[in-house]
């Protein structure tokens, strides 16, 4: 594929992994701490593990999985309030196709249609528009779920939406924003990174420019980064640089897709249709002041929030569940009590087991239980 | 074939109406004008014409070609019914025959059951029995015996079929899962993922259009002549649900053997690659309805992989990687990347990634 395969050649990896090993070899790292560095986006775990990044990587360096799953960090109890929403006769239900399995306390989305609801997946909240325009009877909700990457399209469809006065479409707002995110997880005490990946699709929409504070405020380097291979090879890269010659700055590797200041259109419909929550609460990290946004009061109608009453109940996470020490990096996905025993991709206890952007589920599924690094190097 | 019953001679009825009702499933005339108008016509045989409650064979027939009987049902739901490369008439007759075939049997008779929705059109009914004919043509198998019921609208979707396939194994071919050892090589005879992605395309709810075809085929005349030139070929299985990754596993688990594949060795149609690329799926996990993974010593690599590509549906066949003595159960994969990950088995269905 042109545009993809040059950002996966195998012989350019060899030189990024060359520079990275003489880069580590000058810095005098201890062994036991390696140098942490977070990917905050759950497409970049994804491809981390589905190239096996992480084993080419010298012993030095471990990455630390982080919150940039939605579907991970969606709570049981908004779960539950979809559910509910869906087992309505009179409504038609889409989501993502991956939000499907999320547990909720009770049952999935996808346990809810085999028992009668009817959940259709979609691929875009387009889509589910053009649902509520065939069925005029029907009452259509949009699973809005996502950071500022899907954020736009939810915005987008429900401006369209008021356009063409389309009445039966309603967004169930779940949409969650990056910035109060990070900088919960640095303002935990047990916080131990040393540097992070910035997610590139979010960055696309928001630019660079709201990272700052990473690098003013708390001292650490960030890198926006791609999501092929080499971009993240690349971007560790840079964050290394950055650690050796003593700067924190936030930088872009993703340049050829990331506008520093951000996208203009997107953000504008963003800020016409959506405020910011109080607080939200996540799977793992509980709740976060101003991390969630629901739509403004100008378009309550098409607020399924408003439009249906859910039972709104807080689940707590179950007891046993480690995510948010794994999510912060104070354990690796494995270190876990309960991690392929009582918490497997077949019944995910936790959040990060859920879907497999998850650091668990990638680990359960490209990493294996027993894990060592050798395992994930090539020879 | 000896038919031990006399052809009955007799005129086939026809069918007048454009649609199957509910009369179409009671047992009475109207049953039967729609088996001979749309089942029989298709199928015409010498077993199937006496239409008694079950197709008869010769014993003595079967045992001059071999020593075993190889049995196996299979049931076929496939939406949409048409699809680029195919169809589920075209599919339940493949699908059992190739389930026969790696098991080294020669697939010989297919019965087929069906349920049909009411309200479905009796042409969409002849175009699927004509499709099933012509299936069964190309792979040299005949269609012996079978059932039809009519069940109320939305207690199916349109039509579901079962076939069960008779095939004969020969004296001394005994391949099995199990028998996967370390340094043997596996191969596939093509392109992987078509099927899949080709029907995923055809439900149409992703807008996207693609000339992807379904590659659904049936296998037994590339099985036998791999079988013919490469005597010590341990097992195959086709890679249909769960695709060529949860194959790996069974026979990797079987065996007790590790397995590694080779990303770049691995050979998937660029349109696959994108297709699976824009939805986050992984090509390796699509379903495949003409592609099997065969297990073989690594002294008869060259000759598998020649007879293989001898062969028009073997054409792209590759060796895709070694089984190894590493954990037993455990497939790895070399990727393009130069990394290494784990090729596990699919959770449950493969579901489109958010972002």
């Amino acid at each position: 594929m042109k545009y993809v395969d040059e950002f996966r050649d195998r012989d350019k990896a060899k030189i990024l992994v060359t520079e990275i090993d003489a880069l580590v070899a000058t810095m005098d790292i201890p062994d036991d701490r390696p140098l942490q560095i977070m990917e905050v986006c759950g497409g970049h775990t994804h491809s981390i593990f589905r190239y096996g990044v992480e084993g080419m990587l010298p012993k030095e360096i471990e990455l630390v999985h982080g919150p940039g799953c939605p579907v991970c960090v969606l709570p049981m109890g908004r779960v539950d309030d979809c559910v509910s929403i869906a087992e309505r006769p009179d409504v038609i239900f889409t989501t993502f196709g991956d939000a499907m399995r999320v547990p909720g306390s009770k049952k999935s989305l996808l346990q809810a249609k085999a028992d009668g609801a009817d959940v259709r997946m979609v691929y875009s909240p387009m889509d589910a528009l053009a649902i509520a325009r065939a069925n005029p009877e029907r009452e259509v909700v949009f699973f809005g779920l996502g950071f500022e990457t899907t954020m736009p399209s939810t915005a987008l469809t429900i401006l369209q939406a008021e356009a063409e006065g389309t009445s039966n479409f309603s967004v169930f707002c779940n949409h969650i924003t990056i910035v109060p995110t990070i900088k919960a997880i640095l303002d935990s005490p047990d916080l131990q990174l040393d540097g992070f990946l910035g997610p590139g699709h979010v960055s696309m929409v928001i630019g660079a420019a709201p990272y700052e504070f990473i690098a003013d405020h708390y001292k650490k380097p960030m890198v926006v980064a791609g999501f092929e291979p080499l971009d993240i090879l690349q971007s560790i890269w840079m964050v290394l640089k950055q650690i050796k010659e003593g700067r924190a700055e936030v930088e872009n590797q993703y340049a050829r897709i990331v506008p520093y200041e951000g996208n203009e259109a997107a953000l504008g419909a963003v800020a016409r249709v959506y405020e910011l929550r109080e607080h939200f609460e996540w799977r793992g990290l509980g709740s976060i002041d101003h991390s969630g946004v629901r739509l403004r009061e100008n378009y309550a109608g098409f607020d399924a929030e408003r439009k249906f009453a859910v039972p709104n109940v807080r689940i707590a996470d179950p007891s046993a569940c480690q995510c948010g020490e794994v999510l912060k990096g104070v354990i690796k996905p494995w270190q876990c009590k309960v991690f392929g025993t009582a918490c497997t991709p077949e019944q995910p206890l936790g959040a990060l087991m859920v879907s497999s952007e998850g650091a668990c589920a990638a680990y359960f599924q490209y990493g294996g239980q027993k894990r060592d690094r050798q395992m994930a190097a090539a020879p | 074939m000896n038919i031990a019953t006399p052809i009955r001679e007799r005129a086939l009825a026809k069918v007048h109406v454009k649609t199957v009702t509910l009369a179409h499933g009671g047992g009475g005339k109207a049953m039967k004008d729609l088996i001979d108008d749309v089942f029989v016509r298709a199928f015409d045989n010498p077993a199937l014409a006496p239409l008694e409650d079950q197709a008869r064979f010769d014993l003595a027939d079967l045992a001059r070609r071999g020593d075993r009987l190889a049995f196996t049902t299979d049931s076929y739901v496939v939406d949409p019914l048409f699809f680029p490369g195919g169809d589920i008439g075209r599919l339940a007759v493949c699908g059992t025959v190739n389930d026969l075939a790696v098991g080294g049997a020669k697939p010989l008779f297919l019965s087929c059951a069906a349920i049909i929705e009411e309200g479905v059109a009796i042409d969409l009914l002849r175009r699927v029995s004509a499709s099933m004919a012509q299936a069964a043509s190309e792979a040299g198998v005949v269609i012996v015996t079978g059932d039809t019921k009519v069940v109320h609208k939305g207690a199916c979707d349109k039509l579901f079929l079962t076939t069960s396939g008779v095939g004969v194994i020969r004296e001394g071919l005994d391949l099995g899962s199990h028998t996967a050892r370390p340094g043997d090589v596996v191969l596939v005879n093509g392109l992987l993922g078509d099927h899949g992605a080709a029907i995923l395309c055809a439900r149409g709810d992703m807008a996207l259009e693609s000339p992807i075809e379904s590659d659904c085929a049936p296998l037994n005349g590339l099985i036998e002549t791999l079988l013919a030139t490469t005597p010590g070929v341990r097992c195959m299985r086709d890679a249909t649900r769960g695709g060529v990754a949860t194959v790996l596993n069974e026979i990797a688990a079987a065996s007790q053997v590790s397995i590694e594949i080779d990303e770049a060795a691995t050979p998937i149609r660029e349109e696959v690659k994108a297709f699976s690329e824009i939805l986050g799926l992984d090509p390796l996990y699509l379903a495949n309805e003409g592609k099997i993974v065969i297990v073989a010593p690594a002294d008869e690599a060259e000759t598998a992989l020649a007879a293989l590509r001898s062969h028009p549906l073997g054409a792209d066949a590759q060796v895709i990687g070694q089984v190894g003595a590493g954990e037993a159960g455990r497939v790895t994969m070399r990727t393009v990347f130069g990394g290494r990950r784990i090729v596990d088995m699919l959770v449950g269905e493969q579901l489109p990634r958010i972002c």
